[in-house]
């Protein structure tokens, strides 16, 4: 870690003070290949954090270690519960939704059975609804009935997140939403976004650059080589051309 | 025409019987991603547990509780002994579905001995259904049908119409982000596994009456089988049912043709009493599947509905 990174984050921007996830100290391995070592981070309750980093820093590694997909070394606490080791389907049961970065849909089912299959339990309904969702996107409901597969890579995106909320999560993790996509789509991607946020769920939000996290994060981390190297609000991250220059830009 | 309509009636029941094993060997092979060799072992399970509840209970409740009796047991191979050897590959685990195999013929061998058993239809069905021109067709032959549509109707109605059939299907195909959903995946395998299982009982049970009921049944029954899943399409339900039924028939039709290859090619010069010529049709019948598994796997390796290849 150099100086300045570690400066970084004792003045940081503060952490969490209740955080609704706390990862302390995360290592992770592909095989002998150690691509997380150490990673620090919190989300809090109801908080929109960006996960900055160049391709291959190791973003997605971070969130598919602490959905259990990747074997996590270190500490996951999620409510206040360690969840590192726990299969993925509990972790998501108690409440932390995961977007991966593969628009991975069920391309033989139409889209209303994905967004079905979102659902944890019947019985026990959240706080988004098929028919709701649908209506918020006239794209999703004019296709509710067709295989996904056809789909455009926007509306799979879409698709993917809206799926991931009907399982009423608190936390959701979005691993780049917008990679690919064309601006005006990028824009709607944002949009629903900034729609989770205002529903209450914390977000953590995976992208390469400061694009469409800018406008709703409130926290921002950025990522190299395996660890974290900056946080700090969108305003101080404005001013420092430095980080940027050493971490984000290509 | 006669012939003709009995061959249909035979090739179709004895074809629903294989896609009752099919089916569920497909299934459980979209899930591990490699052929289950004990499959066919669950089918000889299925028949001596029947007879042995049937004994005691008679084979109407037999007709149950074996079945539910085989997935059970097959339920607790996948959560005990599969699910820890799955994560050493699959080399491993065809190696731990061939040990299984003939773990439990030796297994039946010791509890039921080596001759077959006398596993024998129930009285009520022993006797024909229908008569047409004059000969009769047997009631069991009848049930057997019956059984095996109610099976079809109940599994296609569970995969297609339920929430838990989406779940299972989705499962099959994309485990880990089903898993993220907050489904317990290794609980839908377990639950898949055992109702493979459960299905290739429950044709052990109406099967084995029929056929016979002996340790190498299992033998005999799983290379067919796997000739079906591989011709239908490693994965494919839809591959498997029509598979299942051009098997039935090829062999019923084939078993039903009285000729000889000196009938066939005797206008091209072939002799009656060469041993060539004197070859009868119907002593094909046991080669046609593994022929036509062969022709497949060179002209389309597939299989007819599958989507993925070797
Ligand atoms: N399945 C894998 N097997 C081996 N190495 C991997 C695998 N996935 C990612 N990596 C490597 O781990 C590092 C981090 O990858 P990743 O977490 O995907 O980065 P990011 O999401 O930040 O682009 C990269 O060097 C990548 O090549
Ligand atoms: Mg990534």
């Amino acid at each position: 870690m150099t100086d300045a990174a570690v400066l970084d984050r004792a003045e940081g921007a503060g952490e969490a003070a209740d955080p609704i996830l706390a990862v302390r100290g995360l290592h992770a391995y592909y095989g002998k290949s150690h691509v997380l070592q150490g990673v620090d981070l919190t989300v809090g309750r109801g908080e929109v954090v960006a996960l900055l980093g160049r391709n291959g820093v190791g973003r997605s590694t971070t969130v598919k270690a602490i959905m259990g997909e990747v074997a996590p070394v270190g500490e996951v606490w999620f409510k206040g519960a360690l969840i590192s080791g726990r299969p993925s389907h509990e972790i998501a049961r108690a409440g932390l939704g995961y977007v991966p970065e593969n628009r991975d849909i069920f391309p033989m089912m139409t889209v209303r059975q994905n967004l079905l299959l979102g659902i944890k339990d019947p019985r026990r309904p959240g706080r988004w609804r098929v028919d709701e969702m649908l209506d918020m996107f006239p794209n999703l409901a004019a296709r509710a009935d067709t295989a996904a597969g056809v789909l455009s890579g926007g509306e799979k995106q879409m698709l993917t997140i809206c799926r991931t909320l009907m399982g009423d999560p608190d936390l959701i993790m979005i691993d780049e939403p917008t990679e690919g996509l064309a601006p005006k789509i990028v824009q709607q991607v944002g949009e629903l976004i900034a729609g989770i946020a205002r529903a209450g769920v914390a977000i953590l939000l995976v992208e390469q650059k400061l694009s469409i996290a800018l406008k709703i994060a409130a926290r921002v981390y950025v990522m190299g080589h395996g660890e974290i190297v900056y946080s700090g609000t969108p305003a101080d991250f404005a001013g420092r051309d430095d980080v940027r220059r050493e971490w984000l830009e290509v | 025409m006669e012939t003709f309509v009995f061959s249909v009636l035979n090739g179709v029941t004895y074809g629903l019987l294989l896609f009752m094993l099919s089916s569920g060997l497909t299934l459980i092979f979209s899930m591990m991603g490699v052929l289950n060799f004990a499959h066919a072992s669950f089918y000889m399970l299925g028949a001596y547990f029947a007879f042995t509840i049937g004994a005691a209970t008679g084979f109407w409740v037999a007709l149950f509780l074996a079945p539910v009796l085989v997935g059970l047991i097959g339920a607790a191979v996948e959560r005990w002994g599969l699910r820890k050897v799955h994560t050493n590959g699959h080399v491993a685990e065809l190696l731990f579905t061939f040990g299984l195999a003939y773990l439990i013929e030796e297994i039946v061998k010791i509890v039921w001995g080596k001759l077959s058993i006398p596993y024998k239809i129930p009285p009520l069905l022993d006797g024909p259904a229908f008569t047409l021109w004059g000969t009769d067709y047997p009631a069991y032959r009848v049930f057997m049908l019956a059984v095996s549509i109610t099976m079809l109707v109940a599994l296609f109605l569970l995969l297609k119409k339920t929430r838990a059939g989406l779940i299972i299907q989705a499962a099959l195909t994309h485990p880990a982000m089903v898993g993220h959903l907050g489904h317990n995946v290794p609980k839908i395998f377990m639950t898949v596994f055992g109702i493979g299982c459960g299905l290739a009982g429950l044709a052990g049970v109406i099967g084995g009456n029929y056929l016979v009921t002996d340790p190498s049944m299992a033998y005999a029954m799983g290379p067919i089988v796997f000739v079906v899943v591989v011709i239908g399409g490693m994965g494919s339900l839809a591959g498997a049912f029509v598979a299942s039924l051009l098997i039935g028939l090829l062999q019923t039709f084939a078993v039903a043709v009285d000729a000889t290859f000196f009938d066939l090619f005797g206008w091209a010069g072939l002799g009656a009493m060469t041993e060539v010529g004197r070859i009868s049709i119907s002593s094909l019948a046991p080669m046609l599947p593994f022929l036509l598994l062969v022709l497949i796997l060179m002209i389309r390796p597939r299989g007819l509905m599958g989507d993925r290849e070797f």
